[in-house]
């Protein structure tokens, strides 16, 4: 199928900014379900609110677009209610690790068959550029006008300490990278986790000086590296990309499957 | 003894009409004294292959149940008042996106943690209004075990049928007391099973057009028809639309699916009603106080009558209306700072002649405490 | 696997939002924003199909033709600037 084929085309062009990082995310997705030869009626994309999550409205799945912060919640009652589906939950930063953070951190010890894709663009787009808790010390916004003195998370050390048993980071500008990354934690049978660093131009890029959508995607590639790599040893200061975890441990929907049994249930068939 | 008589808590009657009525997917957060229906679920529902989950809080219960329902299922969540709190702004999402689904809260006392392991009935106003936004929404609630297991089943039924979460608002002493209860055969109580769509894959499908009865047939997600659910205001397709002829559609639709169907929705139950001259109106525990006073007096000629509500949302006003109409006074009874009273204040003519029997200390209202405020009322004194 | 020849860049000028990512990052200045800020190929002798225009646009704006089958180059990782 073409990668066409897994949009609703009537509602492009879409509603994100000249630039906008998501859009490249929603490429990068198309492209990778695309390569995995998916149909559309085996995948539920579940979204809550932000630009970010605007992506649902977009691709031609079964899709929920639900509230703030609440998706991978809602994405937990779909998946092991019928765990034969595929959840892709995209989120923004803001939607994902603050109103979200305790879903996310419990979606991931949980260990739940759901790939949450942050797409992370360090600030709050959709309510207009206030900051968010990865925007990072000394940052710029709408609420932050002298510096922001929040700290920011680590996604990938957050999600491998919550238990995730896939993590990774890509960024808008590595985009086969990124599509790679997206198919692999489509393929992985738990919860995974893919950053991916991504331009808000609109506010974090002009607030923060950083330039057009290009520029800041430039900044993805002279401020990242592969996990590991050379560059990481001489400047740890950059931030690496590509997979850090990937480990297979029970999933949460074959786990309860056993609670059946033991129970002396029967398994409801599988579509 | 027969097999089907036991003797159990109403949370139990609870879970066992819920099951009876076709539950198979439960997820909830602990919290007094709704705990045990997550209890006894976790172990009765992978006995049939359905699905308990236990989840992070009440916001995150409230949203799985959500998703689940989506797939095809029935799906219930269970809390009380703190938890209920949480689960409002999804609960309005499932009211805007129109996804059945049944919420348990078993009341406790008093606002914020208020009275973790005492009675009160103070959330009846929150099921109607604690969600924002102009909406209608249905609240039932019941007095004893039988009625508890009839109730829920009802309530699965309603919330099928319109497509709808559906409020059971217990209480403490309903849900913790132990009585005999006697379990319906399969088949005894009708069922509503979901409308599913009878269009075809590959054809149109409208999720959001009703159909002539104001019906709107389900499509499973995961099955043949993909489609949009959105908190949006939305099309027909499910797409987000801010015409407002379609904003307005939708709230008329909202409000009038449940509203204009009053009578199918509402559940009472009536003692000595005909010649009352004095009309009790009461519901869960409260109402068994009420009813004993009631039965008391009649021993005594007294023309005391009861007006049980099982419904409380939307509220019955006809019905209040008419069973009122002869009555000298009409006495609310109640838990709470009259929460029931007001609407039925608006229902009676004149308004005047309703009044208040409360109790809002956390202590199970009596029937000694009913008749001291019926001498009042009546002008007897103490 | 042969070089991919290019038949045409199709750039849907109803979903070019201008932002100049294309232009900013194709390895050979094939691409230029018109005077409508739409994407155009000015230069088309020049492209080496590498499709980071394609994959790179975040409106799903241009794709590029090849007269080969296009999964092939376009899937492989080899000749990735990554
Ligand atoms: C409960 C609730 N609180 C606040 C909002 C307002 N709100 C909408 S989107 C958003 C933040 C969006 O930021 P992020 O999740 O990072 O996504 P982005 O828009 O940057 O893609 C906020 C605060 C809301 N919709 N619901
Ligand atoms: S405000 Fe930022 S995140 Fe939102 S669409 Fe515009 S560029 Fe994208
Ligand atoms: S990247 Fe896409 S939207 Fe941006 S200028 Fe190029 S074709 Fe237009
Ligand atoms: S395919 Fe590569 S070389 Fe050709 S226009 Fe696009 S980016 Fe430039």
């Amino acid at each position: 199928m073409a990668v066409k084929d897994y949009i609703r085309k009537r509602f492009f062009p879409h509603m994100w900014c000249p630039g906008c990082g998501h859009g490249i995310v929603l490429n990068a997705l198309l492209r990778a379900v695309e390569q995995l030869g998916m149909s559309k009626n085996e995948i539920v994309m579940v979204s809550g609110i932000g630009c970010s999550s605007r992506i649902s409205g977009y691709v031609d799945f079964h899709t929920l677009h639900t509230i703030h912060g609440r998706a991978l919640a809602f994405a937990t009652g779909v998946k092991l209610s019928r765990p034969e589906l595929n959840l892709i939950v995209p989120m923004g930063d803001g939607d994902a690790l603050s109103i979200g953070g305790n879903h996310f951190i419990h979606a991931a010890r949980r260990n739940i068959d759901i790939t949450a894709i942050v797409m992370n663009n360090r600030i709050y787009g959709m309510t207009g550029g206030q900051y968010s808790p990865l925007s990072g010390y000394g940052t710029l916004a709408t609420t932050a006008p002298y510096k922001n003195i929040d700290h920011d998370f680590d996604v990938v050390d957050l999600s491998v300490a919550a238990g995730a048993s896939f993590v990774a980071r890509s960024t808008t500008y590595h985009v086969r990278h990124l599509a790679d990354i997206i198919k692999d934690a489509v393929l992985h049978e738990g919860f995974s986790v893919v950053e991916v660093l991504s331009q808000c131009p609109t506010y974090f890029g002009r607030k923060n000086k950083m330039g057009g959508a290009a520029e800041m995607m430039e900044l993805f590639k002279k401020n990242t590296t592969p996990i590991g790599s050379k560059a990481k040893k001489e400047n740890p200061e950059l931030t690496e990309r590509g997979i850090f975890v990937r480990n297979e441990i029970p999933e949460y929907c074959s786990e309860y499957d056993k609670i059946i049994e033991k129970a002396g249930g029967q398994i409801k068939e599988r579509l | 003894m027969n097999k089907n008589i036991k003797f159990i808590q109403g949370n139990e009657a609870c879970v066992e009409a819920a099951l009876y009525a076709g539950l198979d997917f439960f997820a909830g957060y602990p919290i007094t004294p709704s705990t045990e229906v997550a209890e006894h679920l976790s172990s009765r529902l992978p006995q049939i292959g359905g699905k308990f989950i236990q989840m992070e809080d009440e916001i995150a219960s409230m949203c799985a149940i959500i998703g689940a329902s989506l797939t095809g299922h029935k799906v219930m969540t269970a809390t009380s008042g703190p938890g209920f709190s949480l689960m409002q702004e999804a609960l309005g999402y499932a009211i805007m996106t129109e996804i059945p689904c049944v919420i348990v809260n078993v009341q406790r006392g008093g606002p914020s943690t208020g009275l973790p392991t005492s009675v009160g009935q103070g959330d009846v106003g929150q099921a109607l209004w604690g969600t924002h936004g102009d909406h209608a929404i249905i609240a039932l609630t019941a007095s004893n075990h039988q009625d508890v297991f009839d109730i829920t089943v009802h309530a699965f039924n309603m919330a099928e049928t319109y497509r709808t979460p559906v409020v059971l608002l217990f209480d403490e002493v309903v849900g913790h007391m132990r009585e005999r209860f006697f379990m319906p055969e399969p088949g005894e109580l009708p069922l509503v099973e979901r409308l599913r769509t009878s269009v075809k894959g590959g054809v149109d499908y409208h999720p959001y057009l009703p159909r002539e009865d104001g019906r709107l047939p389900m499509s499973d997600f995961g099955a043949e028809h993909r489609y949009n659910v959105t908190g949006l205001f939305h099309d027909m397709w499910g797409f987000p639309s801010n015409n407002p002829g379609v904003v307005h559609g939708l709230i008329r639709h909202l409000m009038d699916k449940i509203n204009n169907n009053v009578h199918q929705i509402t559940r009472f139950k009536e003692y000595y009603l005909e010649d009352a001259r004095t009309v009790l109106i009461s519901y869960g525990s409260a109402a068994r106080s009420a009813l004993h006073v009631v039965e008391n007096r009649r021993k005594r000629g007294e023309r005391l009558g009861l007006l049980e509500l099982q419904s409380l949302w939307p509220f019955p006003f006809g019905l209040v209306r008419k069973k009122c109409a002869d009555a000298r006074y009409v006495v609310v009874v109640e838990m709470n700072m009259g929460q029931i009273l007001q609407p039925v204040r608006m229902a009676v003519d004149p308004p005047e002649k309703v009044f208040l029997a409360n109790r809002i200390d956390g202590v199970f209202i009596n029937p000694t405490d009913i008749r001291n405020i019926l001498r009042l009322i009546q002008g007897k004194g103490m | 696997m042969g070089k991919p020849k290019l038949k045409e860049h199709i750039i849907n000028r109803d979903w070019c939002k201008g932002c100049g990512i294309c232009i900013h990052f194709c390895p050979k200045s094939v691409l230029e924003l018109d005077e409508q800020d739409k994407a155009v190929a000015v230069r088309p002798e020049d492209c080496i199909c590498c499709r980071l225009c394609e994959l790179r646009c975040p409106d799903l704006a241009i794709e590029v033709e090849t007269e080969e089958p296009k999964d092939e180059a376009g899937n492989k990782e080899a000749g990735s600037k990554n």
